[in-house]
């Protein structure tokens, strides 16, 4: 594979990650969501397989593999048996409304171009403009994270945001050492089990997941 | 060698404790193994003392005088914790606020959570540092909702969900650190080594640097809870069972602070300003004011020492951005004696909640009549965290208040503004508290009164005189720190 | 020869616009009988209604003003104007460097604007109510539509259409992610334009869900006939340009006549596999509520931002 073609496929699967971090943001179904969570972990895998490949990293074949089994059928598996137990409502509930909050994401995406715009000069991998879109997918993430009300998408918001970073660290870096990469997969997973103890905990004093519930430990005590 | 011990004693009461459960002996295995890893720490400092900064042969652990001061802190305030929570938390479990799996669960994870802070203090691994970090977190998340109240539920997603995310944008900062370092030292992990980066900070591309120090500061502040990332702090305090508040205030705050002050350091040895420094000095100020002033309107009194914490933090923090020997020095200290006097007041504000039942401060009436040890221990606990003279925080703040006057006259104007409205904001509320007469609904409890004390008499030594060790110890690590 | 060849073509293209388009409507109503499994009329059906409605008396209402009675010749006008600057067999328009993207987007907007007058000038209810949403989707739509063309257009560096298919059909083949928001976009918009199922539908007269038909309830006859015509070309006309702007390779390049049979094949296939494209989707979807065309054309209108993002930052 030349590295003309690498750096297109990648550009395009950059292109792909945040076509799906909006669409986290669009979509209104829950399961619809996990669906598209694991989309963005395949095409997340994807591009850590490809810059591992051309880079002739072989380490990253490993975060490849980790990110594949972690983000596209462990972590939307746990999601679904939690929300399918818990008997969750299937709508995603909002506190701005969806056009809004697609103008804010794509003014956040500027936002993240002109940040990184800097070191994109200095750099010379070939994946070095994808990481504007790293950028970008991790503050979708934050803003996912803000505009919902359910414990569940604020979960999924929050990981969406994790895979920025593991893709920021790929295509800025070619990946962080492997220590590294482990531990925070490591890390992710023990977040993930928490979160699952947490919906029940949440569920049985609350008697919901909304978030609105959750609004006793204000200031103005 | 000494290092496994010091990191291997609490990994291992951990498992330990996860198998005992909840017998009898769970606490005194806890505190055996604090006293294990404090032993170990100092025996590692002594070998830091007579034969300067270590590092490991795989370059992973590396001790220098400014991380094993922290470490020897973190294993000593977690043993006083270990001792005051055998009785703390027997007594929580015979009201039934806390239940067997409860009890297991506390156990291992308090020893979980030393492990992740000494892990994150000691390794060389930028990366490390920030698995550690959120190790700390995660382990820490479900003991803030061990009581399972709605309140405590929501105050631990709070904490998990500001500190996730807060921590993550410290992993962007990793990225763009090791994106900066790998075209110095070129792949894998020895571009992610603090010494190596240390040295040649001066290669690293400033300006990614530069962005880099933003997410450590947003990401890394939001663990020391300065203002405006300080949301989760109060909350979590207030709820979670009063030894984790004692350690995440005392030790957390400390762990997190440490981590952006390394980051500074490399940010510092790049960009070759003092551009870091400012933003550390604003988010200080602007930390002491905020909480000053919020904590005139606490009616929960963990709630109100929270806000104490976020405003000595935003002091240290403050401190190590104007940096120089003096304010350094300075900063070090009051991490010191801010860590063993709110530690030692959480002590006695825990017993006190439980001879009342509540945390509410205007029922907590008359502790000096109900119990003269606890009432005593709260009232010299609140002298010292103001800056009353005999105590240590005083020399901190006075050596950084010179520094500040000398070097940002303007800002030692907010800075000597909060101090005098915390102090008098805390007075207000803790007088009525420990003096008066006993409401009737008061009880008696058997509290550990022994690590209160011992801290206080640590405090009173170093406000009266600093040990030349001590001394030693601080100019060495402020040396490595201000360049 | 040279200059005689350039307005050659130009009468072919505009005469394959008008005598072409009825067949591309015939061709989607063909298959979409066939996926639905019923009969259908034939692929030359609408060149059969539209001649019986040429042949028809134009029942003309009693307040109709004069913008009622030229809004048909206006529209057809516009519309084939529109059909002389796309480069549809060949690049090599003399009409295309006078009148670029935009002024194509102005020459649908002058369509569009006649059209809802005269749906507000019977005074109707009907006709008021379908201007009014025809409005509302025009004014989302534009503005993703430019931004969709834009996107090609930063591409290839020029706003000329013909150009623009030049210059991608010139350039080697390439993975392009903004491309491919970009006609994204596109198809988004092109169904909003036209009508299509899932925002509208052409074949009902359902009253609560129309938008075109509602303007041009009152027409008939003659006027009918035109402005069907007109909405048939406008059909055709947005598939031609999507895939000369997305698919350009087989279309004629500047000076090559000997390339035209074969423009004209690939014309046919592509168009043919466009019809099949709009019958999968109209037999897959279901109209959507009128409250949701909003949202459909703000997700348009993210994806040609985005595409013009990604062409800013990932290429």
């Amino acid at each position: 594979m030349s590295q003309n073609l690498a750096a297109q496929i990648n550009s395009v699967l950059a292109a792909l990650i945040l076509l799906t971090a909006f669409g986290l943001l669009v979509q209104r179904r829950i399961y619809g969501l996990l669906h598209i969570f694991a989309w963005q972990g395949l095409f997340l895998s994807v591009s850590t397989a490809v810059v591992g490949f051309t880079a002739g990293l072989h380490h990253l074949y490993i975060s490849a593999i980790l990110t594949l089994a972690l983000k596209v059928f462990v972590l939307p598996y746990i999601l679904y048996v939690l929300i399918h137990k818990l008997k969750i409502k299937k709508e995603v509930e909002e506190v701005v409304n969806v056009p809004t909050t697609m103008l804010i994401g794509i003014a956040l995406v500027i936002f993240s171009y002109h940040l990184t715009a800097p070191i994109r000069e200095l750099s010379t991998l070939v994946t070095r403009s994808t990481l504007a879109v790293a950028l970008a997918t991790v503050m979708l993430g934050l803003l996912m994270m803000i505009t919902r009300k359910k414990a569940v998408t604020q979960i999924i918001g929050f990981l969406a945001l994790e895979n920025g970073l593991f893709f920021a660290a790929t295509s800025a870096t070619y990946g962080m050492p492997l220590v590294v990469e482990l531990g925070v997969a490591l890390d992710i997973l023990i977040a993930a089990f928490i979160f699952g103890i947490f919906f029940f905990q949440i569920r049985t004093t609350f008697d919901s997941l909304d978030l609105k519930e959750m609004e006793k430990l204000k200031e103005e005590d | 060698m000494t290092l496994l011990v010091v990191l291997g004693a609490s990994l291992i009461a951990a498992v330990i404790l996860a198998f005992v459960g909840d017998r009898k002996i769970a606490p005194e295995i806890n505190i055996l193994g604090s006293a294990a890893t404090f032993v170990a720490s100092i025996f590692l400092a002594l070998e830091v003392y007579t034969g300067g900064p270590m590092i490991t042969a795989s370059g992973y652990f590396f001790v220098d005088a400014f991380n094993v001061y922290l470490s020897v802190l973190t294993a000593f305030v977690s043993m006083t914790t270990a001792v005051f929570s055998r009785r703390y938390m027997r007594h929580e479990r015979e009201k039934g606020r806390v239940g067997r799996a409860g009890m297991r669960f506390y156990h291992a994870m308090f020893q979980l959570f030393i492990f992740a802070m000494l892990l994150a203090l000691l390794t060389n691994n930028v990366g490390i540092l920030w698995i550690s970090m959120e190790l700390a977190t995660l382990s820490t998340v479900l003991l803030v909702s061990l009581y399972r109240t709605p309140s405590a539920v929501e105050a631990a997603w709070k904490y998990f969900i500001l500190c996730g995310v807060g921590i993550a944008q410290a992993l962007f900062g990793t990225v763009l650190l090791y994106f900066a370092a790998e075209r110095v030292f070129g792949e894998g992990s020895a571009a992610l080594l603090w010494t190596n980066l240390s040295q040649s900070a001066d290669k690293l591309e400033p300006t990614v640097l530069s962005l880099a120090f933003v997410f450590f500061m947003v990401g890394y502040g939001t663990k020391v809870g300065l203002v405006p990332l300080h949301n989760w702090l109060p909350d979590a305090h207030s709820e979670g069972p009063t030894p984790i508040s004692a350690v995440l205030s005392g030790l957390l705050l400390n762990v997190a602070l440490y981590a952006l002050v390394r980051c500074k350091v490399l940010v510092d040895g790049a960009t070759g300003s003092h551009k870091a420094g400012y933003i550390m000095m604003v988010f200080g100020t602007i930390s002491i004011l905020v909480a000053a002033f919020s904590l005139l309107r606490q009616k929960d009194v963990k709630r109100m020492f929270a806000y104490s914490s976020i405003e000595h933090m935003g002091i240290a923090t403050f401190a190590f951005g104007l940096g120089g020997p003096v304010a350094t020095f300075g900063a070090l200290l009051h991490m010191l004696v801010h860590s063993l006097t709110k530690s030692s007041i959480f002590f006695t504000v825990g017993n006190a909640s439980q001879m009342h039942s509540t945390q509410e401060m205007s029922l907590i009436r008359g502790l000096v009549k109900g119990n003269p040890l606890v009432g005593w221990g709260l009232m010299l606990g609140v002298m010292a965290i103001v800056g009353m003279p005999p105590f240590g925080v005083f020399t901190s703040e006075f050596l950084i208040l010179t520094a500040a006057m000398k070097d940002a006259p303007v800002f030692a104007i907010f800075f000597l503004v909060g101090l005098a409205i915390a102090f008098a904001g805390l007075f207000r509320k803790v007088i009525p508290m420990v003096f008066g007469a006993a409401p009737d609904y008061q009880v008696k409890i058997r509290a550990a009164h022994t690590p209160v004390y011992v801290h206080m008499v640590i405090m009173l030594i170093l406000g009266l005189y600093l040990p030349v060790f001590l001394s030693d110890w601080f100019h060495a690590a402020a040396r490595l720190l201000v360049k | 020869m040279k200059s005689v060849y350039p307005l050659l073509i130009e009468a072919l293209q505009v005469l394959i616009v008008l005598v072409a388009s009825p067949l591309l409507v015939g061709w989607v109503r063909v298959l979409k009988c066939r996926a639905q499994g019923r009969r259908s009329a034939g692929v030359f059906q609408p060149y059969r209604d539209l001649s019986k409605l040429f042949m028809k008396d134009i029942v003309l209402a009693e307040n109709a003003s004069w913008v009622f009675r030229v809004t048909p010749y206006i529209v057809f006008g516009a519309t084939l104007m529109a059909g002389a600057i796309i480069p549809i067999i060949s690049v090599d328009l003399p009409l295309a460097a006078t009148a670029d993207i935009i002024a194509l987007v102005a020459l649908f907007a002058i369509a569009r604007f006649f059209t809802a007058l005269a749906g507000m000038d019977i005074g109707t209810a009907f006709g008021g109510m379908g201007s009014s949403r025809e409005m509302m989707v025009a004014s989302l739509a534009e503005p993703a539509m430019l931004m969709s063309v834009f996107t090609v257009s930063l591409v290839s560096h020029s706003t000329s259409l013909s150009f623009m298919a030049h210059t991608l059909l010139e350039n080697a083949i390439m993975l392009r992610p903004s491309l491919a928001f970009a006609l994204l976009a596109f198809a988004l918009i092109a169904i909003a334009e036209n009508g299509r199922i899932p925002v509208d539908n052409p074949s009902t007269h359902l009253e609560l869900t129309m938008i075109h038909e509602a303007m041009i309830l009152e027409y008939s006859g003659r006027h009918l006939a035109l402005i069907e015509w007109a909405s048939m070309m406008k059909l055709f006309l947005f598939s031609s340009l999507g895939v000369s702007l997305f698919f350009p390779w087989g279309i004629a390049g500047a000076d090559a006549p000997a390339m035209l049979p074969l423009a004209f094949v690939s014309l046919a296939i592509k168009l043919a596999l466009v019809g099949a494209a709009i019958v999968v989707i109209e037999t897959r979807l279901a109209k959507m509520r009128i409250f949701r065309v909003p949202e459909f054309l703000g997700a348009a209108f993210i994806l040609s931002t985005l595409g013009m993002l990604s062409f800013f930052m990932l290429e």
